[in-house]
């Protein structure tokens, strides 16, 4: 796993070495429009997210619970167009250093070109790509030219993923290894399960210095139980119906509830 | 939509396109020998495995007991005798005299896949498929449906060797296809109405991956058709491939040669791909998928993949894909329920690249027609699916007959059809379409909306 120059390996680490997991929020861009998200964006920054995650929003989500998928719908009946997403981060990128990656399915990346894609997010000032759909086998392209852009690339690893692949798709990431806590996909759960602890113990062991866990984690409580053996948390579906029912003060105040539970060593 | 190609097929004159094929194929330029048993995951360009990680091992774990199955005499034995013994193979080779004469008099053979068991050429797949699903221990097959042919010909397959069934199908689908709702029903299946995105066949296939996802452990995917991520299009190719078998050795018993056309409709491509690969390495063979044409492609509103789509990713494949120009999925638009689908398998993005074989689209109304010239013709009633592929098949005749050498007669040309289905349950749908129903008949309440698919 290269480290050179990631802004999401930089956010993890320092929230390592503050004693805590690194906090990383979801929000899916353009819902409920683009001036929504850049706020609520920054709201999530100033409430204890160390990074923050842009889903764009696509015909096609298939890792993607009803939550999620609800808004993504809502963004794109809404008019939502991929190139917003470059609006998107630079609103966020320009007010605050908290680094923005932006989640992915790979066909609108493709569609556009993947260079093309790449030299823009790096121009709003992008930290990289989380490719919920892209693996390391498919993703020659985007190897090239994250290096040549200095930009991320999240892979996911999950409780079925082989040990082979275990190393490669580590050897494959930069910034961190995003580990699927259960087989399924977005959506609340109250309990993230013993799985996500062995994927992470995996990844360690495979060589990952960062894994951030997502996928279902929707409460303090619970990014506390992660937070005790993975580098980073990631919530999504509860900041998305946070979002939805009260708007950015209900996300504001979730983050800083979530952001208590981020301690390694809790007293 | 911007319309880039790498090739020129949809926009040029049809007999150019078939001068050019024949030539590019005739050529060999960087390809292999052969173009049959095509292992994938790659076809040219297309093909692999966009798809997430956590479902990537039970990509392996199937490509492994597939694999491990074609090379294992007993599961071959078992596929034959389900073949013979159940699904009723060999399927038959009708000629069709009569429908022969309104496409330019040269010879037309109908490959009947309409008289399998449940009606079409889907149950090849599925009892395929269902036997791998028992050999990895799987006791739950889940499927996508849009009409309801491939959801009534899984829920068999699993009612015949006892395994669990769930279908998804679009929520719009489920109430215009009461009946066949009703009969997987009957046959033991759970229909789940997929009320997400666009509520079509695409979404119904999003919902079964998801599924998938969660389930893997003892579930496994039965996809209908010869798309998705590697090994499904090489897989489902190989359990249709007997239809090109059958159809190869019967139009020689029956004419003395090889065909010069074969015409089969596209939806994903499952019964063209199987009737395709019996004259892969035949080139004087011409091969011909159909897509649905809807309102023309001209209107936007079609599913002619192929002609008009360009490459993208979707459902586990890079192959042609109707997107926008963000690359969002688009939907699709055809009267027929099984063409509806705005993807294609991969093997076919790679046929029409190298020019082995031409993809034109066919209306809704010449699909039609063609439905009542059959039926008027030869006593047979075909699914609106085949009758795309019926519709092509009368030009593909007439251009033969244009264009025939000196001292050839039309009768000395033969095209051959696959039948992939039978058409009773599209007959709501052709009896609106012909205004057969009385008016506020209950039939035409349901048909109307059939007719919307
Ligand atoms: C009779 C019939 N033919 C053709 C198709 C299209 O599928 P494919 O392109 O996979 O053969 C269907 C799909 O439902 C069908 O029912």
């Amino acid at each position: 796993m290269k480290t050179l120059s990631s802004k999401a390996a930089a956010a993890v680490e320092k929230a390592r070495s503050e004693g805590r997991a690194a906090l990383i929020g979801y929000l899916p861009a353009g819902f409920p429009d683009v001036p929504t998200t850049i706020e609520a964006a920054l709201a999530m920054a100033a409430n204890g997210v160390d990074l923050i995650e842009i889903g764009i929003p696509y015909s096609d989500p298939v890792m993607d619970g009803r939550v999620i998928q609800d808004a993504t719908v809502q963004a794109l009946a809404a008019g939502f167009t991929v190139p917003q997403i470059f609006d998107v981060v630079r609103g966020i990128t320009s007010a605050t250093d908290v680094p923005v990656l932006v989640m992915t399915y790979w066909n609108p990346v493709m569609r556009m070109g993947v260079r093309e894609f790449a030299s823009r997010l790096a121009e709003a000032g992008g930290a990289g790509l989380i490719t919920p759909d892209l693996i390391p086998d498919e993703a020659a392209e985007w190897m090239a030219v994250s290096d040549e852009f200095g930009l991320d690339r999240v892979f996911l690893v999950a409780p079925s993923t082989s040990p082979a692949r275990m190393r490669s798709t580590v050897e494959a990431s930069r910034g961190f290894v995003y580990g699927v806590s259960v087989m399924g996909i977005t959506g609340a759960r109250t309990s993230v399960g013993a799985a996500a602890r062995a994927v992470v113990d995996d990844a360690h062991a495979a060589g990952a210095e960062r894994v951030c866990v997502g996928l279902g984690v929707s409460s303090a409580a619970q990014v506390a139980e992660i937070a005790r053996y993975a580098d980073g948390v990631i919530v999504g579906t509860a900041l998305v119906a946070a979002l939805r029912d009260g708007g950015v003060p209900a996300v504001a105040a979730l983050c800083k509830d979530l952001s208590t539970g981020t301690g390694k060593n809790p007293s | 939509m911007t319309h880039q190609h790498t090739g020129g097929r949809a926009s040029e004159p049809a007999a150019e396109i078939d001068g050019d094929a024949a030539a590019a194929f005739l050529s060999h330029e960087g390809r292999p020998e052969s173009l049959r048993h095509a292992p994938g995951p790659y076809f040219g360009d297309y093909g692999g495995r966009w798809m997430p990680e956590s479902l990537i091992a039970a990509l392996d774990e199937l490509q492994e007991t597939f694999e491990a199955a074609k090379a294992d005499p007993e599961f071959t034995a078992q596929v034959a005798e389900l073949n013979a013994t159940y699904a009723g193979r060999p399927s038959l080779l009708t000629e069709a005299k009569s429908f022969a004469a309104h496409a330019g008099g040269v010879r037309v053979f109908l490959k009947r896949e309409d008289l399998n068991h449940t009606g079409s050429h889907k149950i090849n797949n599925v009892l395929g498929q269902a036997l791998l699903a028992k050999r990895m221990g799987k006791t739950r097959v889940i499927a996508e449906t849009g009409a309801g042919q491939h959801g009534v010909a899984s829920a068999t397959a699993a009612a015949l060797l006892g395994l669990e069934c769930v279908v998804y199908m679009g929520a719009e689908d489920t109430r215009r296809q009461a009946l066949n709702v009703a009969r997987m029903q009957l046959l033991g299946a759970e229909v789940i109405p997929v009320t997400n995105g666009s509520q079509t066949l695409k979404d119904a296939i999003n919902d079964a991956l998801r599924d998938w996802v969660a389930n893997v452990d003892t579930t496994h995917y039965l996809l209908g058709t010869a798309a998705g991520a590697h090994p499904f299009p090489a897989m489902v190719r190989y359990f249709h491939e007997v239809i090109g078998e059958e159809a190869r050795a019967q139009i020689l018993e029956q004419t003395g040669k090889l065909p010069d056309a074969v015409c089969a409709c596209v939806g994903g491509g499952s019964n063209a791909i199987g009737i395709f690969h019996g004259f892969l390495d035949d080139p004087s063979v011409r091969l011909y998928g159909f897509e649905a044409g809807g309102d023309g492609v001209e209107s936007g509103r079609h599913a002619a993949t192929i002609t008009l789509g360009r490459p993208g990713v979707l459902h586990g494949a890079r192959s042609y894909l109707m997107q926008d120009e963000y690359g969002q999925t688009m939907e699709s638009h055809s009267i027929s329920a099984g063409l509806d689908y705005p993807g294609v398998g991969p093997e076919h993005a790679y046929l029409a690249d190298i020019g082995r074989a031409s993809y034109e689209p066919v209306t809704d109304r010449e699909a039609m027609d063609a439905f009542k010239l059959l039926c008027r013709t030869e006593g047979i009633i075909p699914a609106i699916e085949t009758a795309h592929a019926l519709g092509g098949a009368l030009k593909v005749g007439q251009r033969l007959a244009a264009d025939l050498a000196p001292g050839e007669q039309p009768g000395d040309k033969v095209i051959i059809v696959n039948l992939s289905g039978r058409g009773d349950k599209d007959v709501a749908t052709a009896a609106e379409y012909f205004d057969l129903l009385p008016d506020d008949s209950a039939e035409q309440e349901i048909a109307k909306e059939g007719e919307q698919l």
